[in-house]
């Protein structure tokens, strides 16, 4: 049986003013996400990648509500969450929680391990000075800091980089979240401290039945970390399927060349050339037409006089926004 | 025909709480034509090496020996023993550099032509200015750079053009070896792979030498011929690169190959390296692995084991090298 949708987001939309004192009166906008609707069910984790500026971490503020959308829907459990009064806001701030990308900037330097991991329960009014002691330890035990006492009263800058982020996640979690959106939260770590916290996360998913979405460029990490994966490119979804499917057989031409670009770790292997043409596009004001049609190897006249493509199924599961690939089936 | 040989090289930087022994006795050679990867975590003195060779050291830093041979036209030069106006001329013509900050390596009020210019011209100045010009518009062809933006400033360029722009510079003085300190690590994959590749192809036509370093072991693997596995201040183990990867005898090594999350071939489980990188201050005694070594016995922590080579062309500092047989023993309990 198929679990239940956690979180759906339909048609989110965010344009930033593209802040040029030149431009001032044309109004252009940077269409960061542009019409983002993806679901992901209880229990699982959906990847979200693409190229550094596409939209990654603001579709994620946006679901956190840390970013008011300037259209669109989120779900939780199939309730519309978008508007909703202060109260429920909080309440909501409560299950679904954001581990953000630079553990570097999330800590506050200021503040010692316990009072930064505790800050949320202080915020929440949870349990007494004794209570969030204990759920402290607990949660820094889980994430593999232990003994406990050994780094609650340390400063962020006296912990090694690993250790800092494990902190994030351990403020992220400690008040049993159902979802997470966790923004490359290995990216600044180690070989060697990389792989504990890529196992640390799936294990914690594992026994709370927590969903993610799992923000990164990297695609080997996704591979690991993800159920399934949505490919973005300048504001748009451009494909989604299961996490193994969509790496052996990808659809959208986006998808195929960052694929075909990605390094591997085999000095035998011989990559071929990624198809892709051109530089990074940047979202202001685009054109009508597909996101990716410049860099496109495979664009005829009819991706030209079409505006971007929809998604559509090809198999279960498997969805695809571009022209070509939906008429070669 | 090596252009570099490294003998025994030594660098502690000088702080509040004691030394860091970042170089701490590092031997290699690297041939013409030749590409040597350097791969390690962070922090453990992958930019140090390549700042002592070149002698690019900050105040705090002390030499504490070794030699750096440069084989040039006639007799190799040990670079440490020269005075600091000979050592000029080895720098951009004989040995340049792409800096592992690349993005902050241009000065943003100069044009970046003229940048390239000048270095051609401190190094040749019997160049004419015209000639020098006609080189930076064949070397902005040579990176995939248009040549319209020769005249323009770096705050004009996008991350991936700077870091072209960057080779280009390092390319300027035609020299013998370029040393490329993570020369991609910042940058999206579909640019890091044309960045690569264009790299491989000026080498192999120029018939140059390169030494690779980063901590993304996919990346060294793509481009280097042979791979050196650096660890708190020390080479551990160096062979060709398929050696490294395919039956590496250092646990360590061993470990970093298998951490490595892959979007080819099966999904396997990844490798988890237990405990945290060893304190460059105080450095463990002993062999430097040891504490997070699954092999390690006593013997390991008291004593510190020599850098030999215990096959053709493969080193490896270690008294218990990981066999054939164990690996096919662990393969094979993993799979039950
Ligand atoms: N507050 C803001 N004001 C204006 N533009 C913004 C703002 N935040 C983001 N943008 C723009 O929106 C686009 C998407 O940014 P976002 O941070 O979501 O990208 P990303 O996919 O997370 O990139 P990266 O991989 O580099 O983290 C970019 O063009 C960015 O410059
Ligand atoms: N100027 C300095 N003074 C004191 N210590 C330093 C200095 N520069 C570097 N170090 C220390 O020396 C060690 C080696 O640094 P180095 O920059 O060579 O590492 P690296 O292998 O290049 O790391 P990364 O992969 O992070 O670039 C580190 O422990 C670092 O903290
Ligand atoms: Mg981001
Ligand atoms: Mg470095």
């Amino acid at each position: 049986m198929k679990n239940d949708f956690l979180i759906s987001v339909r048609n989110l939309k965010k344009y930033f003013d593209a802040e040029s004192r030149l431009f001032r009166r044309t109004e252009l906008f940077v269409h960061a996400v542009d019409g983002v609707s993806f679901d992901i069910e209880e229990g699982s984790s959906l990847g979200l990648v693409g190229e550094s500026g596409c939209g990654k971490t603001t579709t994620g503020r946006i679901i956190v509500k840390l970013e008011k959308p300037t259209a669109g829907k989120i779900f939780l459990k199939r309730e519309n969450v978008t508007d909703i009064d202060r109260a429920k806001q909080f309440a909501y701030h409560k299950k679904v929680q954001m581990i953000f990308q630079d553990p570097y900037e999330a800590l506050n330097p200021r503040m010692t391990i316990f009072d930064i991991v505790a800050e949320p329960l202080n915020i929440h009014g949870i349990g007494d000075r004794e209570d969030r002691e204990e759920r402290v330890a607990k949660t820094l035990h889980e994430v593999g800091m232990s003994p406990a006492e050994a780094f609650l009263f340390r400063y962020p800058h006296e912990l090694s980089g690993g250790q800092r982020q494990r902190v994030a996640i351990a403020r992220a979690l400690i008040l049993d979240p159902i979802f997470v959106v966790a923004d490359e939260p290995t990216s600044m770590l180690d070989v060697s401290v990389r792989t504990g916290v890529m196992e640390l996360m799936m294990e914690l998913q594992r026994s709370y039945k927590m969903s993610y979405l799992y923000i990164t460029h990297d695609l080997a990490v996704a591979r690991y970390m993800c159920d399934r994966i949505a490919v973005m490119y300048l504001g748009k979804i451009v494909e989604v399927g299961d996490t193994e499917e969509v790496l052996a057989n990808a659809l959208h031409p986006y998808t195929q060349a960052l694929l075909s670009a990605v390094a591997v770790p085999d000095p035998e292997v011989k990559r071929a050339e990624p198809r892709i043409k051109g530089g990074i596009g940047r979202p202001v004001n685009p054109p009508p037409e597909c996101r990716f049609l410049q860099r496109c190897p495979k664009a005829v006249d009819y991706c030209k006089k079409n505006p971007h493509p929809p998604l559509v199924e090809m198999s279960t599961g498997h969805v695809v926004a571009c022209y070509v690939t939906v008429e070669k089936k | 025909m090596p252009v570099l040989a490294v003998k025994d090289l030594k660098m502690y930087y000088r702080t509040k709480r004691g030394y860091v022994h970042a170089v701490d006795g590092i031997s290699f050679d690297v041939d013409q034509g030749e590409s040597l990867g350097i791969v390690g975590e962070s922090g453990c003195g992958k930019t140090s090496i390549s700042m002592t060779i070149l002698r690019l050291l900050p105040e705090n830093a002390e030499f504490r020996g070794g030699q750096v041979f440069f084989y040039d036209s006639k007799d190799p030069a040990d670079l440490v023993t020269l005075s600091e106006t000979a050592m000029q001329r080895y720098r951009w013509k004989g040995i340049s550099m792409v800096f592992q900050s690349a993005m902050n390596s241009l000065n943003p009020v100069y044009r970046v032509g003229d940048q390239i210019v000048e270095a051609i011209n401190r190094h040749y100045p019997e160049i004419t200015n015209s000639d020098a010009r006609r080189k930076v518009e064949e070397l902005f062809d040579l990176v995939g750079l248009d040549t319209k933006r020769i005249n323009q400033y770096p705050h004009q360029y996008s991350g991936g053009m700077k870091q072209r722009a960057v080779i280009a510079m390092a390319l300027a003085c035609d020299p013998k070896l370029i040393i490329a300190d993570e020369p991609t690590t910042a940058l999206d994959v579909i640019v890091q792979d044309k960045i690569l590749r264009e790299v491989k192809r000026i080498q192999s036509k120029l018939n140059m030498s390169m030494i690779y370093i980063s901590h993304d072991v996919a990346v060294i693997a793509e481009v280097s011929d042979r791979i050196a596995v650096m660890y708190a201040g020390r080479f551990v183990e160096l062979a060709d690169s398929a050696t490294v990867f395919k039956r590496p005898m250092h646990p360590y090594t061993n470990a970093l190959m298998r951490a490595f999350p892959s979007i080819i071939g099966e999904k396997k489980r990844l490798f988890t390296i237990p405990g945290e990188p060893p304190d460059l201050l105080n450095p463990p005694r002993g062999c430097r692995f040891a504490p997070r070594c699954p092999f390690a016995g006593n013997f390991c922590r008291q004593n510190d084991p020599s850098y030999e080579e215990v096959e053709d062309g493969h080193f490896l500092a270690c008294f218990h090298p990981v066999t054939r047989n164990a690996y096919v023993q662990e393969i094979a309990g993993d799979e039950k």
